[in-house]
């Protein structure tokens, strides 16, 4: 398939992705001040103990995440240089590390629940489990996304002259990976 | 692309098709059924405005006990139609008008492309465009009825009301993803998809505008939706984001944690709001634009500095929303810097109206109908505009917010402003799109009672504002202040029946001219732009015989030593 031309030399799916991770911007953005005004503002924001927070699993979580963007990254790399298995094999682990995020966050969400940290129970526990959840659905929204592609991949569709829908993927990947990037130390650390 | 060499059924041409033209009348139909719906629910409020009390004749009788027993409205029946008329105009009439109809149809023609950037992505918006809508007026038969805390759903009065809330805000999801999908497209199509020569300062002003709110919708909108997000939660998870403690409902203390504001929403909601005024009024300026400079034979006055001030517009209306909530009690230094925005924003304003109405000096101007709605379009949004001015000071603000008069600025803004550059807008392309020209007669008997009328309806809102009538108000002669002026509500009610009638001789003229009305050559205005350089109508799925390029500006009329008046673009 041989690219259109375009008016500014860029694919007109690369801009359409960027497009749309602007306007998820302001959407998390718009979640993120909320949260930050009400923290800082409302008198009734109690924050739990550090203790119930489970800052060390959290901490592995991050790491997954991050990990997978390098994987992400290598596969990319890997189809650059038409390495067809250098490209299934990174976007496996990548979809591995997404479910890996995911089971620890739900055991994390099991754990707060059983603490009395619910999304009733106050303003933080409200916005944990908004925020979070949110993100969580970006994370299984990256991981169709990355599975799809990695349909894709194992029937050699990708080359390294035509790779643009992996490079999207991750583009959408390291997004997800960002914003954790942001949660992280607002929900957990401050 | 490949449509073209497969036999096309009745379903993909006119249903689920890709061509952006179809797309576009869907969106047409669709907006303009809406917008007929929105103002019928407002024709039911005026009969309550102008008597109070007496039963509705006729209709009446069909309203269920739950609405109005006896024919009699009910308080609650009153302010649902009232946050539906204002929801359905804005979101599911106006902006689906002047954006997914008008850009999806001429954005691809006039910058010589053969369809979207992402075609797919385009009938998309539009289902799940139409299935908000319909979700959105299917509100009107949850329990309770429909959402009745105003088209703005402060809480924590929407939090508290009845399920046809939670119906309104799932809605809105739907509307603001298809805008989202929208926006994404509009912006990546003129980015990518403009032929050869084609150069940003050649792009006509409608498609600068559609740019400009393409950008404002991409990054408005989904403030917006995280702010009804966190209302659905604060409905149905027990969450308190917008509840603050001790709430007391209908006597009853409400079992929430609370410490959230109130403020959060109204803020969340304003940031988008705000930019949302000028999504609704760009693309009619874009319009005003095309026609004005078509109907007076000379390039428009200004184009570089009407594009600047789109573009400024597009900046600025980011920075003022809390010009909305200066009586929310804010920091005195924070209403001066929302004051002092909102002056900054009216200048552009102005400019690009000064540059359309210089436009028109030295013009040889053809008084077609589409001219006629684009020179009333220059006073009305004028008055508009003017009118907002004391809204933005907090002075004169503290004493006309939620009156009427704020009704009327606004309505001048968006009806006679809006509304009308779009009928001129439907006029002016008419041709295009079906190859037949709409009756001139009937066409000008619509745009003189229109104008009329709609004046007749916002103009004494002016009066009762300044005589302290408050907005919102189910019987306006409750209160002694407001007896003085009932009468003008009495004059307003039967401008606005009469409004509807005015729109008989557009639809039955519309309807016959598609299929009976007088042919029409590829460039019935002498135009320009690249959208009448291709046959009328457009050919499905790749609107020119051959792709155009670019020779010149949008605007080359009455060139020196040209044999004709006017100069395509793509004239060699």
């Amino acid at each position: 398939m041989m690219m259109e031309e375009t008016a500014t030399g860029i694919p007109s799916g690369k801009l359409g992705i960027w497009m749309f991770l602007a306007s998820e911007v302001m959407l998390f953005g718009a979640f993120i001040s909320s949260y930050v005004i009400l923290r800082t503002g409302s008198p009734l924001f109690e924050i739990p103990l550090r203790e119930m927070l489970g800052i060390p699993l959290a901490t592995l979580n991050t790491f997954i995440l991050i990990t997978s963007s390098v994987t992400m990254v290598l596969a990319l790399d890997s189809i650059q240089k038409n390495n067809q298995k250098g490209l299934v094999g990174f976007l496996a682990a990548t979809v591995v590390l997404g479910f890996a995020f995911l089971g620890i966050k739900a055991f994390e969400y099991h754990h707060k629940w059983a603490e009395g940290i619910t999304l009733s129970s106050g303003l933080f526990g409200s916005f944990y489990y908004t925020l979070t959840g949110l993100h969580a659905l970006h994370v299984i929204g990256g991981i169709l996304f990355n599975l799809y592609i990695l349909r894709n991949g194992m029937k050699g569709i990708y080359s390294n002259d035509h790779h643009e829908r992996v490079e999207y993927a991750g583009l959408y990947w390291h997004f997800v990976d960002l914003v954790w990037v942001i949660l992280f130390p607002i929900l957990y650390l401050l | 692309m490949d449509q073209g060499h497969h036999k096309e059924t009745f379903i993909s041409k006119w249903v689920f098709s890709l061509d952006h033209k179809i797309i576009g009348l869907q969106y047409m139909f669709t907006s303009l059924s809406f917008l007929l719906s929105g103002f019928s629910l407002m024709l039911l409020m005026r009969w309550q405005l102008a008597f109070p009390g007496q039963p509705i004749p006729f209709l009446g009788r069909f309203l269920p006990e739950s609405m109005a027993p006896g024919g009699v409205m009910l308080p609650e029946f009153y302010n649902q139609l009232g946050a539906m008329h204002g929801t359905i105009m804005i979101f599911l009439g106006i902006v689906p008008l002047g954006v997914g109809f008008f850009g999806n149809y001429f954005l691809p023609l006039q910058i010589g492309a053969r369809d979207m950037a992402f075609p797919r992505l385009n009938m998309m918006s539009y289902w799940i465009y139409l299935l908000g809508g319909l979700v959105m007026l299917s509100s009107f038969m949850m329990p309770g009825g429909a959402a009745q805390s105003g088209w703005t759903s402060y809480a924590p009065l929407s939090v508290t009301a009845p399920a046809g809330q939670t119906v309104w805000i799932l809605a809105m999801v739907l509307i603001i993803t298809s805008s989202l999908f929208g926006a994404i497209n509009f912006i990546v199509t003129t980015l990518n998809l403009r032929v050869e020569g084609l150069t940003w300062s050649r792009l006509p002003i409608f498609v600068w505008a559609q740019f400009v709110t393409a950008i404002l919708l991409l990054f408005a909108f989904p403030v917006l939706e995280a702010g009804a997000v966190l209302q659905l939660l604060d409905r149905i998870a027990g969450t308190s984001f917008y509840l603050p403690a001790g709430l007391v409902v209908d006597g009853a203390p409400l079992e929430r944690t609370g410490g959230g504001s109130p403020l959060l929403w109204q803020h969340l909601f304003w940031f988008l709001a705000h930019p949302e005024v000028y999504v609704l009024i760009l693309p009619a300026m874009g319009i005003v634009a095309e026609i004005i400079a078509n109907g007076t034979r000379k390039p428009l006055f200004g184009y570089k500095e009407i594009v600047g001030a789109m573009c400024f517009l597009g900046v600025m209306s980011f920075l003022v929303w809390a010009h909305h909530m200066f009586l929310s009690g804010m920091k005195t230094s924070l209403s001066y810097f929302f004051m002092t925005t909102t002056m900054i924003i009216s200048i552009p304003s102005v400019a690009i109206l000064t540059c359309l109405v210089l436009s028109l000096k030295g013009g040889s101007i053809r008084f077609t109908t589409p001219m006629l709605f684009a020179i009333a379009f220059l006073p009305m949004f004028g008055i508009g505009g003017l009118t907002g001015l004391p809204l933005g000071f907090t002075p004169t603000d503290v004493y006309l917010h939620d009156t009427y008069y704020v009704i009327g600025h606004f309505h001048y803004v968006v009806v006679t402003g809006t509304i009308i550059a779009l009928f001129g807008g439907i006029y002016y392309w008419f041709p295009k799109m079906f190859g037949r020209s709409m009756n001139s007669f009937w066409s000008k008997v619509h745009f003189w009672l229109t104008i009329l009328l709609m004046n007749g309806i916002f103009f004494p809102m002016f009066i009762q504002g300044l005589a302290g009538v408050q907005r919102r108000l189910y019987d306006p002669t409750a209160q002694l202040h407001n007896v003085a002026v009932q009468p003008t509500n009495v004059f307003m009610s039967y401008c606005a029946w009469g409004l509807l009638l005015a729109q008989i001789p557009f639809i039955v003229n519309f309807f016959y001219s598609m299929f009976k009305g007088k042919k029409t050559a590829e460039n019935p205005w002498e135009a320009t732009t690249l959208e009448w350089a291709c046959p009328s109508p457009p050919l499905p799925h790749k609107n020119f015989e051959k792709t155009p390029t670019v020779h010149r500006g949008p605007y080359e009329y009455s060139v020196p030593g040209h044999k004709t008046d006017f100069y395509p673009q793509n004239a060699a």
